[in-house]
């Protein structure tokens, strides 16, 4: 449903490739790129402003990255500063003196219930807490209910329900119990409650004065709007927050409500909530949400890793013998190689959202690094002359590289048909100039920031249907070549495709 | 620009593509880079400019509906003897946050002229409410049309965007019509995602039509379906408003197939002659094949017992939500093609401006609001009041 925040700035900078450093000019026209990608994020208008002034300080002036289009390397600055907005480190849950009371507060339906519940089984397990929970919640019908069923099932000590309760009397009796019964912590699970019902307000405030909580934990949905500033805001002045527990995370919602409450509030986020079962609680990690508001999954880790494996000079050179019309053996296997360096295509395909789920299918297709391997052997196998020149590849030449590679013939064969169809493609590229010949070299050879952009458009959070139709491609269309195929993160056959209708307008 | 519906000669990408370009402002820098380092054979086609885009507009298709001229005429339609009361409730949870929007809007005051500025600030006050900046950008531009430049107060700005946003909304503030078929129960399935508050909706609803004053029904007998079998302590939940409302329940215990219990309450009510099935369901997030899939399953056996089962298929918004809403109602309508919209917690300092979005998009009615928690905070929706109370104006 949204276009990628990485295709966009594409858009914007397609036609920058190659210079300097980036004016204010290019960063403004990226600016309301990103105000926009946050926005329909749900990040809250006054931190979407405040942030884009940052980013506008961080990136003009700076210099662009060989071997990296301008538009990736804002993105990794928007990325940088979001993730250090975030909260760049993650932030442990704390205890003091037994017993510790955590109270947990939030909307109604924000997820409190099911929250509490993972906690106290997360303290239980990995700390060796002994927890007792109490449901203060009087008011939606079988909340204490709901509570102590999530006790059962959990195993997790509850509160007995003492009907007609106050909850200010069901804190005391909670606190009493934790104390004498040696609890190390105890949860108080409070009703859900508007931030401008004063009324409810003000007794979670005197709650949180009686219970004086460690940790006080503001349970907010992810797929919260602009509201999350007034939200937080209120709750944070009322019974000041140690932290914030992310619901939902499983969904679909980009998520921007994290970055709106950790901006007005300055507290951390420490958990996430990823699905119904209270086994489904995570750390927070920064990286993994920034990626998400930014509609991009972990591509800037892609982008680093192949700034670090891409020399640029063997880019180039590669790119002039492209021109010429001359691709080699060699230059597949150069090729096959930095693809491996880049830790081969399940480390690709796993970073990236959408595609994580691909593997299997990818492995069905026979698309898997093995194939990069076994064709490795293969051109291994070659002298030095077969691989400059694969023209002389005969009959009893093919029948001696497969027996030395521990392949067949038709591997061989299959291998000497995929360089013929780069070729091919090299030759029909030539008629088309050679300024967009240089950028189809980067997209093949050098730039894998630009395949990266290929990649996400078809890889948004959003697009998964998108994604799987995109596979169907590539595993059928092609045959088990990674290199020629549609979708295929270093062939880059769709942007050929479309360069190739712009060359015969 | 005007808001249009769904066309089939213009393809969603096309549409999107438009909309793309119109959210950014005239007054952004141009889309000027340096093309230094360019070789003169790489000459791309030349970016789009604002007014080509704006000119693309103005040609496109003329739309089914023009919200504007809709508004009005169901205006005059209208019978406004039963207005009042509800938005008290409403206006009572907007007022606070609405301090924001009028003080906004009242440093317009200080310009006498619609310029672009007093239009940004008006955008943002838009985004602030959920609109989404796509739609913001839109609603803002069908505002400016023919006001641009032109002398313009602070109420008259008020009342024309409000009228504006209205417009958008009225074809969708249409009433649930219960209507029980000869032969068996008026099903009516309630969905959404975790937590938007469907039990609490059954409730209200269940009330509404027992007690019918407000829809202005005869008293209805109802009887409610615990279709929730996964969650703790849901169906303890809904039994507890099935005695507030005097409505029986059918139930089956935890972990139990939701369609099975769907199917066995279909059956009971058609032999009781129950008016009105209400049927609760697990909350689910759009995106868990399976869970949707569930529910498609609850439709699939419902149309066993009667080919026009579910007659209604809400689904419950939280109002709290942002854009995600759009991600929520397409699939839902995909999977069980909802026919109806009923938006919650309006009484919070949630404003659920995406509902603009949703009803130029999807065109769905939002038959009702949740106001509060207790059985008779639902309340219609009405889109006057609604737009007016989003900036901050009395009714
Ligand atoms: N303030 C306010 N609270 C509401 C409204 N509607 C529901 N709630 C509250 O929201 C919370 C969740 O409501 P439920 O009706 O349990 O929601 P649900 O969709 O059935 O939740 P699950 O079955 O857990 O997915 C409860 O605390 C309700 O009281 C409303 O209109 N206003
Ligand atoms: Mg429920």
């Amino acid at each position: 449903m949204f276009e990628s925040l990485s295709q966009k700035l594409g858009n914007v900078f397609g036609k920058l490739r190659g210079k300097g450093s980036l004016s204010e000019n290019d960063v403004m026209a990226v600016s309301r790129e990103i105000r926009v990608a946050l926005l329909e994020a749900d990040v809250a208008l006054p931190v979407v402003k405040e942030f884009i002034e940052s980013i506008k300080a961080k990136a003009i002036g700076q210099n662009v990255i060989k071997g990296i289009n301008p538009g990736q390397q804002v993105i990794k600055i928007v990325h940088d500063a979001l993730v250090e907005m975030l909260g760049s480190t993650t932030q442990d849950l704390r205890f003091g003196a037994p017993p510790s009371a955590y109270l947990m507060v939030g909307l109604q339906g924000s997820g409190k219930t099911t929250s509490t519940a993972k906690i106290a089984k997360l303290l239980s397990e990995k700390h060796a807490k002994k927890v007792l929970m109490a449901s203060l919640d009087v008011y939606r019908p079988a909340a204490q209910e709901q509570l102590k069923q999530l006790g059962e099932q959990t195993g997790i000590a509850t509160l007995s329900i003492i009907e007609g309760q106050k909850p200010l009397e069901i804190t005391q009796r909670a606190l009493e119990t934790a104390r004498k019964e040696g609890y190390d912590v105890v949860m108080l699970d409070t009703a859900g409650r508007l931030s401008i019902d004063t009324e409810l307000m003000a007794e979670v405030s005197a709650i949180q004065k009686m219970a004086k909580p460690v940790e006080t934990i503001l349970v907010a949905d992810a797929m919260t709007g602009q509201d999350a500033v007034n939200t937080a805001k209120a709750f944070d002045e009322q019974v000041g927050l140690t932290g914030i527990m992310l619901t939902r995370v499983d969904g679909d919602a980009r998520g921007g409500a994290a970055m709106s409450m950790k901006a007005v509030t300055g507290k951390p986020i420490k958990l996430l909530g990823m699905g119904e079962k209270w086994s489904e609680i995570e750390t927070f990690h920064p990286e993994r949400i920034a990626g998400r508001i930014l509609g991009m999954g972990d591509i800037v880790s892609l982008v680093e890793r192949a700034a670090e494996t891409v020399n640029t000079q063997d880019a180039m050179k590669m790119a002039e013998k492209f021109k010429k019309g001359q691709f080699d053996f060699n230059d597949l296997l150069a090729q096959m190689q930095q693809m491996q360096k880049m830790g081969g295509m399940g480390a690709m395909m796993k970073m990236l959202p959408g595609l994580s789920g691909m593997a299997s299918q990818i492995e069905a297709a026979g698309l898997d690094d093995s194939i990069l391997k076994r064709q490795e052997a293969i051109i291994s196998s070659m002298t030095l002359h077969e691989r400059e020149n694969p023209d002389t590849l005969n009959a009893s030449r093919k029948k001696r590289i497969a027996a030395g590679s521990g392949t067949s013939v038709q591997d061989v064969n299959k291998l000497y048909k995929q360089l013929q169809q780069m070729q091919t493609m090299m030759k029909r590229m030539k008629k088309m100039g050679a300024g967009k010949m240089m950028g189809m070299m980067k997209n093949m050879m050098g730039g894998k920031a630009d395949e990266l952009e290929l990649m996400a458009k078809s890889m948004d959070p959003d697009g998964l249907g998108a994604d799987m139709a995109g596979l169907g491609d590539m595993s059928s269309g092609l045959g088990p070549n990674p290199f020629a195929g549609k979708g295929n993160p270093f062939g880059g056959k769709a942007d050929l495709a479309s360069l190739l209708s712009k060359g015969k307008k | 620009m005007v808001f249009w519906r769904k066309k089939n000669n213009a393809s969603e990408q096309e549409r999107e593509e438009r909309e793309d370009k119109i959210i950014h402002h005239p007054r952004e820098p141009a889309l000027e880079v340096s093309t230094e380092n360019d070789s003169p054979s790489e000459k791309e086609p030349s970016f789009e400019t604002e007014a080509d885009i704006l000119d693309d507009l103005e040609s496109s298709p003329v739309p089914h509906h023009r919200p504007l001229e809709d508004a009005k005429e169901a205006e005059e339609l209208s019978d406004h003897s039963e207005e009042g009361g509800w938005l008290s409730r409403l206006t009572k949870g907007l007022s606070k946050s609405t301090g924001r929007i009028s003080s906004g809007i009242g440093d317009l005051l200080t310009k006498a002229k619609l310029d672009q500025d007093a239009l940004d600030r008006l955008e943002e006050v838009l985004i602030e409410a959920d609109l989404g900046p796509k739609t913001a950008a839109k609603v803002i531009e069908q505002f400016a049309q023919g006001r641009f430049g032109k002398d313009i107060d602070e109420q008259e700005i008020r009342e024309a965007l409000a009228e504006t946003i209205a417009a958008i909304l009225q074809p969708v503030a249409r009433p649930l019509v219960i209507k029980k078929p000869e032969n068996g129960p008026m099903v009516i399935l309630v969905c959404g995602v975790n937590g938007a508050g469907k039990t609490t909706t059954i409730g209200k609803l269940a009330h509404s039509y027992k007690f019918g004053p407000e829809n202005h029904i005869a008293p209805q007998s109802v009887m409610i379906a615990a279709g929730d079998t996964f969650r703790a302590a849901a169906v303890e939940q809904l039994e507890i408003w099935a005695k507030r409302t005097g409505s029986p329940l059918v139930k089956k215990d935890i972990g139990a197939d939701a369609a099975s219990v769907a199917f066995e309450a279909s059956a009971r009510a058609r032999k009781e002659g129950t008016d009105i099935l209400l049927i609760d369901t697990a909350g689910r997030l759009q995106n868990k094949a399976n869970l949707m899939e569930e529910l498609g399953k609850i439709v699939r056996v419902l149309k066993k017992q009667d080919e026009s089962q579910p007659h209604e298929v809400l689904l419950v918004l939280d109002s709290t939500t942002g854009q995600n809403a759009f991600s929520q109602v397409e699939i839902f309508k995909e999977m069980v093609n909802v026919t109806g919209l009923i938006v919650t917690k309006l009484d919070g300092s949630a404003k659920g401006g995406v509902l603009v979005g949703l009803a130029d998009q999807f065109g769905l009615p939002v038959y009702a609001i949740g106001v509060g928690e207790a059985v008779e905070d639902m309340q219609p929706f009405n889109a006057k009041e609604y737009a007016r109370s989003l900036l901050g104006l009395g009714h």
